[in-house]
């Protein structure tokens, strides 16, 4: 649904994710806090605005709202129908989730994963009293993002290896060696994360060692491919 | 300081009953050294026990003096990894965010990140893909990016686990010729034996042990005859 980072020369790649992320927030409380479709009209136009400030291609980032909107109206009708509400609502409604998809389309869009998982490492260390590692999470953020493809790959690759031996559609068939090659990737990552230098203990927290011995990729169960 | 050296003192290693490395004792100085065998034979896990991301049911590894037990991440700092598939490798959704991985993770000032991911994008030909998404790029494109993503971290040394098996013969000569041209001690577990051939000592591994120990010129015809 949200695009991925798109390189444009432009003021709104220059704002940093916090302000984007910021607005994005403001503008969801005051879309949903206003009547009607004015908030929804008021956050489009801001929407179009940034996206011509941005540089950004109208049509690419149409396209990624498509599939939502779509989505939406099915959910707002149905609910119209059924409920009764009246086909006004519904169409503020899908107005307003459009208009906020828009902008958060815009921020993907415009900011670079790396200052996003920067933002979020930030945001989540006030949850550091709880025992959480804010740096674990930002980094699973980016790890989300940067294997949607490739898990998308993987489930071709499966998906044409069974058609090749005669099997069409068979959850079964696809699902299972799509979770072996997932748990074998996660395995080949984990150790990729650790030759790369990548600390799993979060330094701001009191009483890590700064010098861990075992490389969490030391199992004696499974020899690497 | 001392010449960059890896050394393992009767090293073993057992998956469950499964022994993949029997009683090795080895020391690795020369510039490129090339590491050949079968499947099975044991030669991956050599070279992960390398950077202490396995670690020897038996025996010592020692890289520059640190021993890989005791001192692991001092020895991931030291010596480098490339994969044989760099998808599991990179990061990162795009190319510039992904070589600078490494240099955030150590906690490097952003301009220095900067300096150092901008020299290794130009040193491997990636600086036109710099905000490309990684998942775009080609084999061959996508390995150089693992390996500028390891190599813009400065390592002594650098292992690479079968660096040329999924690539096509442009990329494969590409990633040959990266691998020349490094000024770091280089250590490459594969099975192409023409990329061996100008490098300083082969060894081969059958059944976990080492059988051929020598020059190139030596070693692969020994270890082709062996292939029978």
């Amino acid at each position: 649904m949200l695009g991925l980072y798109l390189h444009r020369d432009s003021p709104i790649h220059r704002l940093g994710a916090g302000v984007k992320m910021g607005g994005l927030l403001a503008a969801t409380l005051l879309v949903l806090a206003l009547p009607g479709a004015v908030g929804a009209l008021g956050a489009g136009l801001s929407g179009l605005f940034a996206l011509w400030l941005a540089k950004l291609p109208l049509g690419r980032v149409l396209r990624e709202l498509r599939a939502p909107v779509l989505m939406l109206g099915l959910l707002f009708g149905v609910q119209a129908l059924v409920a009764g509400t009246g086909w006004a609502d519904t169409l503020a409604a899908v107005a307003r989730f459009a208009a906020l998809i828009l902008l958060a389309t815009l921020v993907t869009l415009t900011t670079k994963v790396a200052a996003m998982v920067d933002l979020f490492e930030r945001v989540f260390a006030i949850l550091r009293p709880l025992g959480v590692n804010p740096a674990k999470l930002a980094l699973m953020l980016a790890l989300t993002i940067r294997f949607i493809p490739l898990l998308a790959e993987q489930v071709r690759e499966v998906r044409m290896a069974q058609q090749a031996r005669g099997v069409e559609r068979s959850i079964a068939a696809l699902f299972v060696p799509l979770l072996v090659k997932i748990l074998r990737l996660a395995d080949d990552l984990t150790a990729a994360l650790d030759a790369r230098g990548y600390d799993p203990t979060d330094d701001a927290r009191p009483g890590t060692s700064p010098n861990d011995a075992v490389g969490p990729n030391n199992k004696e169960a499974q020899p690497p491919c | 300081m001392p010449n960059p050296s890896i050394t393992l003192r009767a090293v073993s290693h057992a998956y469950g009953d499964r022994a993949v490395l029997r009683d090795l004792s080895l020391t690795l100085t020369e510039r490129r050294v090339a590491i050949l065998g079968g499947n099975g034979s044991g030669k991956s896990t050599l070279a992960r026990m390398l950077n202490g991301l396995i670690l020897p049911s038996a025996g010592t590894v020692t890289v520059d003096g640190l021993d890989t037990r005791r001192d692991g991440r001092a020895v991931r700092q030291r010596v480098g990894f490339v994969f044989q598939n760099p998808d599991v490798q990179i990061v990162y959704p795009t190319v510039e965010e992904d070589v600078g991985f490494g240099l955030k993770a150590r906690k490097m000032p952003k301009d220095e990140i900067a300096r150092r991911v901008t020299a290794a994008l130009d040193r491997y030909a990636l600086a036109r893909y710099r905000h490309q998404p990684a998942h775009q790029l080609s084999g061959g494109e996508k390995q150089l990016l693992a390996i500028a993503g390891v190599l813009v971290l400065d390592p002594a040394h650098v292992v690479f686990d079968e660096p040329t098996t999924l690539l096509d013969l442009r990329n494969r000569r590409t990633v040959i010729q990266a691998i020349r041209d490094l000024p770091q001690h280089a250590i490459v577990v594969t099975h192409d034996l023409d990329m061996v051939m100008d490098f300083d000592r082969v060894l081969v591994l059958e059944d976990g042990r080492v059988v051929i120990d020598d020059a190139p010129s030596v070693a692969v015809p020994a270890y082709v005859a062996r292939l029978g």
